[in-house]
């Protein structure tokens, strides 16, 4: 299964690392990379990527970061996956590359920043959900702007970056595409329940959205994040 | 949200998408509908129905290019034509009907083709008739004709018209299809005939299309299926190997499908799965 972040937990924590993988000498990893690098077919550089990916071996990022821009959607999935696993190690190296791409990889690149959560990544989000042309990369960016690990940040930096992701994500709602507002309205559940001062704003939010949206699939999404924030209440009110 | 007016148009979100700042008034559109030059008919035609612009004025326009004799190729294609009966579709005004009901019987292949999709967004059953007489070309009786591959008509189109207006009385002639050597119109008698019958084998066949070695052909049975709403496939479609983006909007259909079936709307537990994959996928 690709990474995921349960909707209940997902801000507060990491998704867990699996345990460590067998310990792989490098040689087996430079194998693993060039095989990605003379895959010569779409079915052959899938296998090949999904390999390297098992593999979380920082020595891999920029093989996998390359595999973004392959223009193969089963190996960027798989790339993504591997990336996320590393975690931080490929957090810089993504960040550096992020404007080399083309949309479709930047895309990606921005899945993968969001699964890993790292904060480093909270100012290319702010600016790709705000300015980027892409629909792809606008939606990855809401969805990672809910998710960031806030609690690495300093508690006075943690409130102002909250408020900007606050009003990233408040100007996603209002997107044309349906896609980037539902992305919005998950970013928003996750802030909220990440910052409890900012809930009753994000609440007041998702109710305009109910009203108002004109895709039912946007009102749904509201519906459930609606329910997760009661529960939310509920339990941090007992 | 879609209005009529040009100036609350100005401010419509849909203008985010324009081309390259090449902006026109609803006006100027309707204008250039008739215009000199081919080209600007060609795209106000497009940009009408790009902008959803749902005026009298532009309806009346449109309808009237679907029987455009001078923008015309070589080889016997009608272009404005094809803009305008995709752009009725897109319109949603009920008067377009008859006229593109007349152009399922147009020369031109590509405008038969669009006269059908946009027949299909309207909903009216009265083209049903002569889609069927269309789909009919394709049959010997209750039979493909043994001539094959049968490029002669739209016949995915029509399929997929005929299984959104509900046409049951169409089974007969839509089955064959499932049959057709070329994929794309398998997959949409596949949808259609699910549509009609409701029957699982036939959102099955969508959900094994899934893993079809050809990434358009993946990207087809996405679209049918969100098309159909078909709930079983919710995790075949995470699982495919093609564009998020994709993926997406096909678990769309699949979810509003599901609220829509709940009175009021309320989250059932098919829904939720829905919403966590989609979640997973954004």
């Amino acid at each position: 299964m690709k990474w995921r972040v349960g909707r209940s937990h997902c801000v507060a924590e990491v998704p867990p690392h699996p345990p460590l993988p067998t310990p792989i000498i490098m040689t087996d990893i430079q194998k693993l990379i060039r095989a990605v690098e003379q895959a010569d077919s779409s079915a052959r550089l899938l296998e090949a990527v999904e390999r390297l990916a098992a593999a979380q071996a920082k020595e891999a990022t920029p093989t996998l970061i390359a595999a973004l821009g392959y223009n193969n959607p089963g190996a960027a999935v798989a790339a993504v996956d591997g990336l996320v696993k590393i975690g931080e190690a490929a957090v810089q190296p993504l960040l550096e590359l992020i404007d080399d791409y083309n949309y479709g990889a930047r895309a990606w690149a921005i899945r993968a920043l969001a699964g890993i959560g790292d904060p480093r990544a909270l100012n290319t989000l702010l600016e790709a959900a705000k300015t980027d042309f892409s629909l792809s990369v606008r939606r990855a960016s809401a969805r990672g702007l809910g998710t960031l690990r806030w609690h690495e940040l300093p508690q006075e930096q943690r409130h102002l970056h909250q408020a900007e992701a606050l009003e990233a994500l408040q100007l996603a709602c209002q997107d044309p595409e349906w896609v980037v507002r539902y992305a919005a309205v998950t970013g928003l559940e996750a802030l909220a329940i990440a910052q409890p001062n900012l809930t009753p704003q994000i609440i007041t939010q998702l109710e305009h959205i109910a009203q108002t949206d004109v895709d039912l699939a946007v009102r749904t999404r509201v519906l459930l994040a609606q329910q997760q924030l009661q529960k939310s209440l509920v339990v941090s009110n007992n | 949200m879609r209005n009529s007016s040009s100036e609350n148009f100005a401010n419509s979100p849909s203008t985010d998408n324009a081309v390259d700042g090449d902006s026109l008034t609803v006006e100027q559109a309707i204008a250039n509908l008739e215009s000199a030059d081919l080209g600007l008919r060609f795209y106000a035609a497009w940009w009408l129905g790009k902008f959803r612009v749902c005026e009298e004025a532009a309806v009346k326009g449109l309808i009237k290019a679907l029987d455009d004799e001078d923008d015309k190729t070589p080889e016997g294609g009608y272009p404005l034509r094809r803009n305008a009966a995709r752009a009725l579709g897109k319109l949603g005004d009920q008067q377009a009907v008859p006229a593109l009901i007349k152009s399922l019987e147009c020369s031109d292949f590509y405008v038969r083709e669009a006269a059908a999709q946009s027949l299909e967004m309207l909903g009216d059953p009265a083209c049903v008739p002569t889609l069927s007489k269309l789909l009919a070309f394709g049959l010997h009786g209750e039979q493909l004709l043994t001539q094959q591959p049968d490029f002669s008509q739209p016949y995915d189109a029509i399929l997929e018209a005929l299984g959104t207006l509900q046409a049951t009385e169409t089974i007969p002639l839509v089955k064959p299809f499932l049959e057709h050597p070329i994929e794309r119109v398998q997959y949409a008698a596949a949808r259609a005939m699910y549509q009609l019958t409701k029957e699982p084998g036939y959102g099955e066949r969508l959900v094994h299309a899934l893993k079809n070695d050809n990434l358009q052909l993946r990207r087809t049975a996405l679209a049918d299926l969100g098309s159909i709403g078909y709930l079983p496939a919710a995790e075949a479609i995470a699982q495919t190997l093609a564009e998020n983006s994709l993926k997406l909007i096909a678990l769309k259909g699949l979810l509003e499908h599901q609220v829509n079936q709940t009175h009021p709307p309320a989250l059932s537990a098919g829904a939720i799965k829905v919403i966590d994959l989609m979640d997973s996928l954004l």
